[in-house]
């Protein structure tokens, strides 16, 4: 049995962009995921939205890490070819009380330390979202939020932290907890698993984890939020981020280009109690075709080519829960809601402060560079495109999936990549194979094929 | 690169390889037919059961001895099939950006021919809710993975929808040990036609239920079970299985179609033509199922043959016709295909018009009026059903007044 100086535990964002840090300095470290690929959890079904932090509770930790991580992950991105489109977003005030509340929120984003908030009137929204449905009586500016690929962030943190000697155990659910003095054993699924320190991660599962190490101050509720996302040939109705005012009734539905070039409308918010209910439900998607139809009503003559459900980790609180125990040399990092995607790199970054007092972090030298991930993007070049890509490699010019058009070498590539997937679930997450409007008519069984064939 | 051809014909199925068999003894210069898929014949090479060739070819066959015969037909004709040749978007009116594993291309066209079909509206677009299992497909996957890939399929399947290609469904579950327990229609009754319901029904003890509604999928890795919802009642229950097959409900594949800013028909989502098959574009036209989502192969075929007088028009230099009169297709109808008659065009393909209708009618009255003057009117001896296509004798509009209105048809 290895022993290692540090177990992450969770491999959504947040614990892969802690283990990517923790492995840049001299110490062993495991990631430890529960399910069969990163993630799989909360990270891969979210709005995918690059926050600027704006409309955080302003003094919170989410909210310096939110705006921090903003930075980080936007460098972090331009280094590894992670896509992010500065489309900006413009909240919609549909009331009068809405309308009364957009100076409130101007302010609240300065005192966020974000100032680039404009207020605008109907005519100055009509015209930079033609499509609205009618009714709209003004807006506020949010010049930098941004669509982003969760999936590549999450594959970039976690392929970076592999590279640099992390050991990334996948199918490893932590089912007991013995600390002993200088070490805890973790009971998986998988085996045991011994390390000095343990940072919990576990997203939706954290309390339960937390619970093991003997806690129990918070709770996560599984809170569903459902999603529509609509045929790419609808990108154009939707030029940038339609973000709801939020107001006493929640945070409510928007509308917003995906980095795939797709619209998305939603989330849904329900709570619930089962953490494995990610199915999408009649009501849910009733709510979300009606709240299409009347913020944007051409969308409705589009194509939904998908539907999805994510849960996300409500703890019931205003703020993250970032705690070290040093005699328990447990970390917790809890209640991570779906900011957790821009905060990550911050969150780690927070996370090796307080470590920092009881470890040695000092960046070992010669690091691998940061590695170059596939470019997802509907915005930016693909390989598909990429003449001088196909003519050094023919591969590049064999379109598999028609909807999406990815390539056999996309294909290819993934399955060896350094973190591959483990089903065709990931491979989609790591090229959009199968994600188009056809999911899967033309290219689900040769895909199923060479997924097959290349684990053989 | 650039290259220049006379003819591009985007889609090797049954209407573009007929189109291109039809052009290339007769122009001079390339016909070049652009296939996506690694071999030419389109959707019948995934349908390994007889029923093909019947109207174009006089012969009974195979969807793949049907696929492998046009083909040959086009390559004997001297048409160039390229494929793994996907058309990715529009440089120009007829310039097409083009991907193969032989590089990144430009084909500049005089005339471009778009037969890109149609394909199944897939679960998320038909807003099932519930968990997202394995074992999900619309019949085309279902067929490219049994005929094609030899794969498993289960052993319980749910068919939503009870059209022709549901019956084609059966039939490949059939092949591949798979018992179907249930399909669903929304419809007063199964669509297909009584031939293959009856029969079907005691070949393989198929239920079928009309007025009903898949509105859950349910099970985690595996589909467990599907609940279903009677209209008429609003009653639910759960059917156990683990395969559930959504078929029909067809939507062109016409994304070129859009990105090439062609007028739209709202009915069928396809291109709007005229009796020609000619698009809103001059030089642009249109054959098969991406204009009557959906029909049988050899109809798609037909349209092949017929679109290519048009095109040998526009190559000679005849100018695009304009004017026309349009034609409207109302409720009960969906959609109708042609959609404009235009003063001295040719009658359709076959002589007939396209029709869909969303209901019954065991011995239908079609009335064709224009600006409130009856044109035309017709019993046809042939039912109107959901889930094929009605076919309607043109001469019902043939004498549409070209400086009139909209010509309107109803169905009684």
């Amino acid at each position: 049995m290895t022993s290692y100086d540090v177990a992450v535990i969770g491999g959504g964002i947040v614990g892969s962009a802690i283990a990517r840090l923790l492995g840049g300095a001299d110490l062993s470290v495991a990631l430890l995921e529960a399910r069969g690929d990163v993630g799989d959890g909360t990270s891969k079904a979210n709005t995918a939205i690059l926050h600027t932090g704006f409309d955080a509770k302003p003094g919170t930790l989410e909210s310096r890490l939110v705006a921090r991580g903003y930075h980080l992950l936007g460098e972090y991105a331009a280094a590894t070819g992670i896509p992010v489109e500065r489309t900006g977003a413009l909240l919609v005030a549909w009331s009068q009380e809405q309308l009364d509340a957009l100076p409130g929120l101007r302010d609240k984003a300065a005192r966020n330390g974000y100032t680039a908030c404009e207020i605008v009137d109907a005519a100055e929204v009509r015209r930079r979202v033609p499509a609205l449905g009618p009714g709209a009586l003004g807006g506020l500016t949010v010049p930098g939020e941004s669509v982003i690929c969760t999936w590549t962030t999450n594959l970039a943190l976690a392929t970076d932290a592999v590279n640099r000697g992390v050991r990334l155990l996948r199918g490893h659910r932590v089912t007991a907890v013995h600390q002993g003095a200088d070490a805890t054993r973790l009971t998986t699924t998988a085996g045991e698993v011994t390390a000095r320190w343990v940072v919990n991660a576990a997203g939706l599962g954290a309390d339960r984890l937390d619970a093991l190490f003997g806690h129990d101050r918070f709770t996560v509720t599984p809170r569903r939020g459902e999603l529509l996302v609509f045929d790419k040939l609808a990108r154009p109705l939707a030029p940038c981020i339609v973000l709801p005012v939020p107001s006493s009734a929640g945070k409510g539905v928007l509308v917003s280009p995906t980095i795939y070039g797709n619209v998305m409308v939603g989330p849904t918010a329900e709570d619930l109690s089962d953490r494995t209910a990610t199915g999408t439900s009649e009501a849910g998607l009733a709510f979300l075709w009606e709240k299409a139809a009347a913020l944007m009503p051409a969308l409705t003559e589009e194509e939904v080519t998908a539907t999805y459900a994510g849960l996300r980790a409500s703890a019931g609180r205003d703020d993250y829960l970032i705690d070290l125990d040093a005699g328990q040399r447990y970390l917790l990092v809890g209640g991570i809601r779906s900011t957790g995607l821009t905060a990550g790199m911050a969150i780690a970054e927070h996370v090796a402060g307080l470590l920092g007092e009881h470890l040695d972090l000092a960046q070992r030298a010669g690091l691998p560079a940061p590695p170059r991930m596939p470019n997802l993007g509907e915005a930016f070049t693909r390989p598909y495109q990429d003449a001088a890509a196909i003519a050094a490699d023919p591969e590049y010019g064999r379109v598999v999936c028609f909807c999406e058009r990815v390539t056999r070498g996309e294909l290819r590539d993934a399955l060896a990549s350094p973190v591959p997937p483990a089903d065709l679930e990931g491979l989609r997450r790591r090229t959009r194979v199968m994600n188009g409007r056809c999911q899967g008519f033309y290219c689900g069984a040769r895909v199923r094929e060479i997924f097959e064939g290349e684990n053989e | 690169m650039t290259e220049r051809v006379r003819v591009a014909v985007i889609g090797g199925g049954p209407a573009g390889l007929t189109a291109a068999a039809a052009l290339a003894p007769s122009v001079a210069g390339d016909v070049l037919v652009l296939e996506r898929e690694v071999e030419t014949g389109g959707i019948p090479r995934h349908s390994d059961h007889p029923g093909y060739g019947l109207r174009d070819l006089r012969r009974f066959m195979s969807g793949p001895e049907y696929a492998r015969r046009l083909t040959g037909s086009a390559r004997e004709a001297g048409a160039r099939l390229e494929t793994e040749a996907m058309v990715t978007g529009w440089a120009g009116p007829r310039t097409l950006e083009v991907t193969s594993p032989r590089g990144r291309r430009l084909v500049e066209a005089d005339a471009v021919v778009l037969a890109t079909g149609a394909r199944e509206r897939p679960r998320p677009a038909r807003l099932i809710a519930g968990d997202r299992p394995d074992g999900v497909y619309t019949t085309g996957q279902l067929q490219n993975l049994v005929h094609l890939h030899h794969r498993e399929v289960g052993r319980r399947a749910v068919i939503v929808g009870a059209e022709l290609v549901s019956w084609s469904a059966v039939l490949t579950l059939h092949e591949a040990g798979c018992r179907t327990v249930l399909m669903t229609s929304e419809y007063d009754k199964p669509e297909a036609y009584t031939a293959f319901r009856v029969p079907g029904r005691l070949a393989f003890g198929v239920l079928v239920r009309a007025r009903t509604r898949v509105v859950a999928i349910h099970g985690k890795g595996r589909v467990t079970s599907v609940e279903i919802e009677n209209l008429d009642t609003g009653q639910r229950h759960r059917v156990p299985c683990d395969t559930v097959i959504t078929t029909g409900d067809w939507i062109p594949d016409h994304e070129l179609a859009r990105a090439a800013g062609l007028d739209l028909d709202e009915g069928t989502r396809g291109p709007r033509v005229d009796t020609s098959l000619a698009t809103s574009v001059p030089g642009v036209f249109a054959a098969g199922n991406l204009l009557h989502p959906v029909d049988t192969a050899d109809v798609a075929a037909l349209d092949g043959r017929h679109v290519a007088a048009a095109v040998l028009g526009h190559l000679a230099g005849e100018p695009a016709p304009g004017g026309g009169v349009p034609l409207v297709a109302e409720a009960p109808l969906r959609w109708v295909a042609p959609q404009l008659v235009r003063p001295g065009g040719p009658p359709p393909s076959r002589g007939k018009l396209l029709l869909w209708s969303d209901a019954f009618r065991t011995l239908p009255r079609v009335t064709a009026t224009q600006d409130g003057r009856v044109l035309g009117r017709a019993r046809l001896p042939w039912p109107a059903a959901p889930g094929r296509v009605f076919r309607v004798p043109y001469s019902l509009v043939a004498g549409a007044d070209p400086a009139g209105g909209p010509v309107r048809l109803t169905l009684a």
